[in-house]
């Protein structure tokens, strides 16, 4: 395939990309989803929100907007000195020394200017929420790309060769299918969660790509039955080309789009399942900070009042997950004209 | 008929085979020594020949297979490693408080699915059909925890409309207090995709000549969109709510979890949390198999709706 023919004919990707170009909305999904992954890069790097497990605030500061409240001054005045009454006596052998280590570990320790309030408030430990927010987005971005990812390498792999040979290969794979397929998704993960003992960013990658594998895989099977078929594809048979180059030299670049879209709609699915695996203890370490574990803490949190851990985390997700999703829809029907 | 019903039994065979292969394949080499689980940190090594000897697990894999085989034909799991409770009466006992929830939620998901789907249908591509497209992608991109924490919180904890959380004795009480709030809930997560995929139904068969048809004889819209369309949509709104039927008792596991409700979805969460094997191998054993069974319903409820199609 050469430059040239593609500057004379349009090719998929760039009617795609035209007609997607045109829609206002896709745009603006588009804008989101990429300022979301490279908030990400910026995380992953270290960049922004490397320091959010600093204490910077009081517990519980609440956001600007809310004002440094009463119950944020209440908790600013407790945390003042209050014992006065260590005056060296003669009944306590050991308080001259206890009053030597006091001034020792004041001056290792240098009391923190906290903040009383920050733009989105703290958590409990006194973590800007902002930074927190990203870099539990961070986790749940990462789990759910890297998923969908895997998820859809399987499904593609297993279609083609399915697609491709037919026969009992193709029964093989359908058998496999119907077993994943007969087990709801949600139980399907929560098995292999039970199995698989430790928690980390890995396994929860690992239990989602294995059990998302299906969709992309009836789709794939459809469109390599269909291409197998064409005359492109007999032609490379014609010249000697291997059924590996022809499944994944030639077909592949034509049914990639598939894929794409279906990457796409997973990625939605996992940051959701990511989030609520991780809240139920069954996803990202202790120590991971990801969207589902601050709505875990915010859960608790709700009944004291503090609500914007919870904002914070609802509203970040939502935001990604609705121009994710309105942009998979745009990019179903730039892809797919025909199906609206 | 007959015929048919058997030969989809038959066909289910292979897939149950391969569904216990796979949970035996998951629990068995994937899943580690359960003896290791059960004796704990202190273990010696007699108590964990001890364990292994009970568990059959010293057997070779092939015994095991038997054992496993034999355990859900006979549906007799042993008791549940946490708790000592046999595993097919926690089955039978979390069933019905599952159900309360259940039931009642996907009449009422359905039924508001269906009439706002069809309701749009007469306004399709309106600016209000395109806010309600708009707000159901909204809805759908809250987490469900979103929902469930901040309902309970403002209902139940704020307003004190509903118990915060419990489970009662007879099914009414359960009914008309403690399943309330988790099914308002339940109905707020899934009206929103329920919706989107009733439309897409609705309108396939909006598009069709014999509405055209209809409309030229001069029905009135509204038999058109209610008996007409109705009637061809329902084939694949049978299909979709037959499907979920099986996932939806797992999905609700949140509701029972945050609501107390002793359900199968609160088990399996709970069995999880212990690694106890037994409850939720047998739950997944059992869940899979409903869902062929449901399938089949589905199936056969296709005939019964409309009389074109042919069980072959």
């Amino acid at each position: 395939m050469t430059t040239t023919l593609h500057m004379h004919f349009p090719g998929l990707w760039t009617l795609a990309w035209r007609r997607l170009r045109a829609d206002r909305v896709a745009m603006a999904a588009l804008a989101v989803v990429g300022a979301f992954l490279l908030l990400v890069l910026l995380s992953a790097t270290g960049l922004v929100a490397g320091d959010w497990e600093d204490e910077v605030a009081v517990n519980y500061a609440p956001p600007t907007f809310v004002g440094a409240d009463a119950t944020a001054r209440a908790l600013a005045q407790a945390q003042l000195p209050r014992v006065v009454a260590s005056a060296p006596n003669d009944f306590d052998p050991l308080a001259a020394e206890l009053l030597e280590l006091k001034a020792q570990v004041a001056q290792s320790h240098p009391p923190v200017d906290k903040r009383m309030t920050l733009p989105f408030g703290a958590d409990k430990w006194g973590h800007d929420i902002v930074k927190k927010t990203i870099k539990g987005g961070e986790t749940s971005i990462v789990v759910g790309l890297a998923a969908a990812l895997v998820a859809v390498a399987l499904g593609t792999l297993f279609g083609a060769v399915s697609g491709f040979y037919g026969g009992w290969v193709d029964d093989l794979f359908n058998w496999f299918y119907s077993i994943f397929t007969a087990i709801p998704s949600i139980l399907m993960i929560l098995t292999v969660a039970a199995v698989l003992q430790q928690k980390g960013v890995a396994t929860i990658v690992l239990i989602l790509g294995l059990t998302g594998w299906t969709g992309p895989y009836r789709l794939m099977r459809a469109e390599y039955i269909k291409h197998g078929a064409r005359e492109y594809v007999m032609a490379a048979d014609a010249i000697g080309a291997s059924s590996w180059s022809r499944m994944f030299g030639h077909i592949l670049p034509n049914v990639s789009h598939v894929a794409l879209v279906q990457m796409s709609i997973l990625v939605v699915g996992f940051i959701k399942a990511e989030v609520i695996l991780s809240f139920l203890g069954f996803g990202v370490p202790v120590g991971t900070v990801s969207w589902g574990s601050m709505l875990n803490e915010a859960q608790n949190e709700l009944i004291l009042g503090k609500w914007w851990q919870l904002a914070a985390a609802a509203s970040a997700m939502a935001l990604l997950v609705t121009s994710f999703s309105l942009f998979a829809d745009a990019l179903r029907d730039a892809l797919d004209p025909k199906i609206k | 008929m007959f015929a048919y019903v058997l030969r989809r039994l038959w066909q289910m065979l292979p897939t149950m085979a391969g569904v216990v292969l796979l949970v035996f394949f998951l629990f068995n080499w994937v899943g580690g020594d359960p003896a290791y689980l059960l004796a704990g940190k202190m273990a010696d090594a007699n108590a964990i020949e001890n364990i292994r000897r009970q568990l059959g697990t010293d057997q070779p894999y092939t015994v095991q297979l038997w054992i496993f085989v034999k355990q859900i034909l006979t549906f007799d799991f042993g008791n549940a490693w946490s708790t000592g409770e046999p595993v097919s009466h926690i089955i039978a006992s979390r069933l019905g408080p599952s159900l309360t929830v259940l039931v009642p939620l996907t009449i009422l998901e359905t039924g508001f699915g269906i009439a706002l789907a069809l309701a749009i249908a007469f306004v399709r591509g309106s600016l209000t059909d395109r806010m309600v497209m708009v707000a159901c992608t909204v809805g759908m991109s809250i987490s469900i925890l979103v929902y469930i924490i901040v309902f309970q919180y403002v209902f139940a904890y704020q307003w004190g409309l509903f118990p915060v959380q419990g489970w009662g004795n007879s099914l009414g009480e359960n009914l008309l207090t403690y399943a309330l709030l988790p099914i308002v809930i339940g109905l707020a997560v899934s009206i929103a995709p329920t919706l989107r995929l009733y439309r897409s139904f609705v309108l396939d068969e909006v598009g069709q000549d014999y509405v055209r048809t209809a409309r030229a004889k001069g029905l009135k819209e509204g038999r058109i969109v209610w008996v007409h369309v109705l009637r061809n949509a329902a084939i694949p709104i049978i299909t979709h709510v037959m499907a979920s039927l099986p996932a939806l008792l797992i999905g609700a596991f949140l509701l029972e979890r945050f609501f107390g409700i002793p359900g199968i979805g609160r088990e399996v969460i709970l069995a999880v949390e212990r690694s106890d094997f037994p409850v939720i191998k047998a739950i997944t054993v059992y869940v899979a198999a409903a869902t062929m069974v449901f399938n089949l319903l589905a199936d056969l409820l296709y005939q019964a709706v409309d009389p074109r199609v042919q069980l072959r």
